[in-house]
């Protein structure tokens, strides 16, 4: 076990260069750092002085891959791969390109925001699609079925923007319950989160509860589900016992991959409802083509990404023993 | 004529799915699928409504150089230019005669008033529109709804009836004549709407006075070029990465699954905002190379896709390598390749048939969900244009209205409605086509 874990780790190692090398010709070999530099000041009206001055703040006016001028080993660390995109293997991700600020700060005191929105959508909603599915397999080949999968079909088809939109609309502008947007520290928080969460759980009903339905329905036919019931248990003890036990592995897998994920935040909800997560620091850092603080979430992104399949590797054994990691 | 580089390639792509239709009509191994598709009134039903749509974008296609300006516009533009060209000043809400915020006039006798003025087009024909419009809007609807039915009735009948006497062997009975109504309703709708829209805006004007129908009805196109050129950018690279890995394993394998569970490692918002960025500072440099606003938009629009395919491609390579995987085994394989069929022959006969159902599967299912990317893409900014006519880019100018009161509700509802028709046309499509192909599903 412990083999295998250190053998997945070291397999993670080529994937992460892979990301880097590929973040590092998108942002500075397609375009050079004289386009960023360019880009922040504008087109036209600035001197070459100008544009010196911001590359040298920033780090960018070494030379790509291979420093010719320095001596001995700086003619590998005084350039831009060492210090841009090497450094983001020991979490350093330096300082951002519009406002200089410290982006490894920023991110440790943003993902809290993040998660404190992201883990209890997730959880509620996995509950939630789990209950609407099972009741749709308990009610199966009946008209409650059929409405359910057509509400579905229809819930899977209006725009995630819509439910945002009109969540805010009716809950925070009509109703006035909870407040349309902003957060705060501590337990005030809460009012400011509970809209996001419920808004996330509905829109996610439509395409989550239809996947489990399918999940549960292949379950269903199987041999020790006719077993369980020809030994006279009930529908609700046959579905909650036997089948939901069953069904949990792929239910699991799916989630367990998502979880490192969580700390980055929903990009739309976040900064629809102005929550300082990395979401909406992302999405800041978007718009003010910001191309340090992409590069950083690129790569924290594809980190997490990792570390969610190891973890789901190591979940499908402790939850089916019949998998065994070689 | 100016051919755009989306439209070619749309145009390429009709022409496949024209080619891939006649193949499969002809086909005998597709009879059944096809049959059951066509036995399934849902299935058939969404379909037409997804040919209209299809019909209404490869008409916004064909551009060229107007005579009057020197614009490019569509035949689309041409057929609804006076909706197009008939802007009001700033916001009205639907079927309205008068300006949305009151302005100050002066009127005939020189005292300023603090009024809302009269629309330019908008019930511009009406002498005193709070007693004449609701009577006049009803009257204009039937005279719309009469002068498209009545010829669509009688087309439908006669077409109808002919193919009773044919008896198709496709589709069912029961599916024309849901087929058939579908149509009607289509046909009417659009000529009331028609219509209506040369007296009324009849889903209000936005903030620069432009028709809000007319915006939701030129969005079609973009919608349906990202669902559909993202998938012929996307196809190739699935296909043949996902058979060669399954086929030959070893170091292919090795190497092209490393290669996409490194590009599906990064979150794919985050690759395509990075993409986007790189392209939009491509752009600023090479300025000189996008003559006008709509080239230089179509060419973001293409990006898009391109960027949209390269990150889409991993998880339908990952099917089809691992059916591949499983179909190499089987006896006809091993048996042809026992025979001495060489290994080109057997990929090409033996292989690629008996994965297609999965990506035919997949390419409609995927359709509804980049439809939907795209308003989110756009919402964030990294989508297409802001120029170009685009769901995404109307909910993000009417988002911020909502604070207003009273609400301008008009541009979100109408993006709503042609969205959710489109998607759920498309899901319930995909659904049939599943459950018509899927082996899994059979019985």
């Amino acid at each position: 076990m412990i083999q295998y874990i250190i053998r997945r780790i070291l397999y993670a190692f080529p994937l992460l260069l892979g990301v880097n090398i590929l973040t590092f010709v998108l942002f500075f070999v397609v375009n050079s750092p004289e386009d960023m530099a360019r880009m922040q000041l504008g087109h036209k009206h600035v001197t070459e002085q100008a544009v010196e001055n911001w590359k040298q703040q920033r780090g960018y006016h070494l030379p790509l891959l291979w420093n010719a001028e320095a001596s001995g080993t700086s003619k590998i660390t005084e350039t831009i791969f060492f210090q841009k995109s090497a450094g983001l293997f020991w979490f350093d991700f330096g300082i951002s390109d519009s406002d200089r600020r410290n982006i490894g700060a920023d991110i440790k005191q943003r993902m809290w925001p993040s998660l404190a929105v992201a883990l209890p959508t997730l959880l509620l909603g996995l509950i939630t699609n789990i209950c609407v599915a099972l009741l749709m397999v308990l009610f199966r080949r009946s008209y409650l079925e059929f409405g359910g999968i057509v509400l579905c079909v229809v819930l899977m088809s209006v725009s995630s923007l819509f439910y945002i939109i009109g969540g805010q609309f009716f809950i925070g502008k009509v109703l006035k319950l909870v407040p349309i947007s902003g957060y705060d520290g501590g337990f005030q928080a809460l009012k400011f989160i509970v809209l996001p969460i419920v808004i996330g759980v509905i829109s996610g009903i439509g395409s989550g509860a239809r996947w489990y339905r399918t999940l549960f329905l292949e379950e269903v036919e199987k041999d020790y589900v006719r077993t369980a019931r020809a030994k006279g248990l009930s529908e609700t003890q046959v579905l909650f016992r036997h089948v939901l036990k069953n069904a949990m592995i792929p239910i699991l897998t799916g989630v367990v991959v998502v979880l490192p994920l969580l700390f980055m935040g929903s990009l739309i909800m976040e900064s629809f409802f102005s929550i300082p997560g990395l979401g909406s620091y992302t999405i800041d850092a978007i718009n003010s083509q910001d191309f340090a603080i992409v590069r950083s979430m690129v790569f924290l992104g594809s980190v997490l990404y990792i570390v969610g399949l190891l973890l789901t590797d190591i979940s499908y054994t402790l939850v089916d023993p019949r998998v065994r990691l070689s | 004529m100016v051919v755009l580089w989306t439209d070619a390639l749309i145009f390429v792509l009709l022409l496949g799915m024209i080619v891939l239709s006649v193949y499969m009509l002809r086909n005998p191994r597709m009879s059944r699928p096809l049959r059951q598709i066509g036995t399934s009134k849902t299935g058939m039903v969404s379909l037409t409504v997804l040919l209209f749509f299809v019909a209404v974008g490869l008409l916004d296609s064909m551009h060229f150089h107007s005579k009057d300006s020197n614009e490019i516009v569509s035949v689309l533009d041409q057929w609804l230019s006076p909706i197009r060209l008939h802007g009001e000043k700033t916001y009205s809400a639907p079927f309205a005669a008068h300006l949305f915020g009151k302005e100050l006039m002066v009127l005939e006798d020189g005292s300023p008033v603090w009024a809302y003025p009269r629309l330019q087009y908008g019930g511009a024909h009406l002498d005193d529109p709070e007693s004449e419009l609701f009577y006049d809007v009803l009257m204009k609807a039937s005279i719309g709804f009469i002068k498209s039915a009545i010829p669509a009735a009688i087309v439908l009948v006669l077409l109808v009836q002919r193919l009773r006497r044919r008896q198709n062997a496709l589709i069912s009975q029961a599916s024309v004549k849901a087929v058939a109504w579908t149509v009607f309703w289509i046909v009417t709708v659009c000529g009331t709407l028609l219509e209506l829209s040369s007296y009324y805006h009849v889903l209000g004007t936005d903030k620069v006075g432009e028709d809000v129908l007319y915006q939701a009805i030129k969005s079609i196109r973009t919608g349906l070029v990202i669902g559909t050129l993202t998938t012929l950018i996307m196809l190739p690279l699935a296909i043949v990465f996902g058979i060669l890995a399954g086929f030959f394993r070893g170091w292919v394998d090795d190497t092209i699954q490393y290669l996409y569970t490194t590009l599906n490692s990064i979150p794919s918002v985050l690759l395509i905002a990075a993409s986007i960025l790189v392209v939009q500072v491509y752009m600023a440099k090479n300025e000189e190379q996008f003559t006008s606003l709509i080239v230089r938009a179509d060419m973001r629009l293409l990006f898009l896709c391109i960027i949209l395919g390269v990150t889409n491609w991993t998880g339908l390579c990952r099917m089809l390598r691992a059916e591949t995987l499983k179909l190499r085994e089987m006896e006809y394989v091993q048996a042809a390749s026992a025979l001495g069929v060489r290994r080109r022959i057997i990929l090409f006969r033996h292989i690629l048939p008996n994965v297609m159902h999965i990506v035919l599967i997949s390419v409609v299912l995927d359709f509804s969900s980049l439809v939907l990317a795209e308003a989110v893409l756009s919402y964030i900014n990294i989508g297409v244009d802001p120029t170009t006519h685009s769901w995404g880019n109307m909910i993000n100018g009417a988002r911020l209205e909502m604070a207003r009161e009273p609400v301008v509700w008009w541009s979100l509802a109408a993006s709503f409605l042609f969205m959710f028709t489109l998607v759920l046309a498309a899901n319930l499509f995909a659904d049939s086509v599943r459950d018509a192909f899927d082996p899994r599903r059979m019985g």
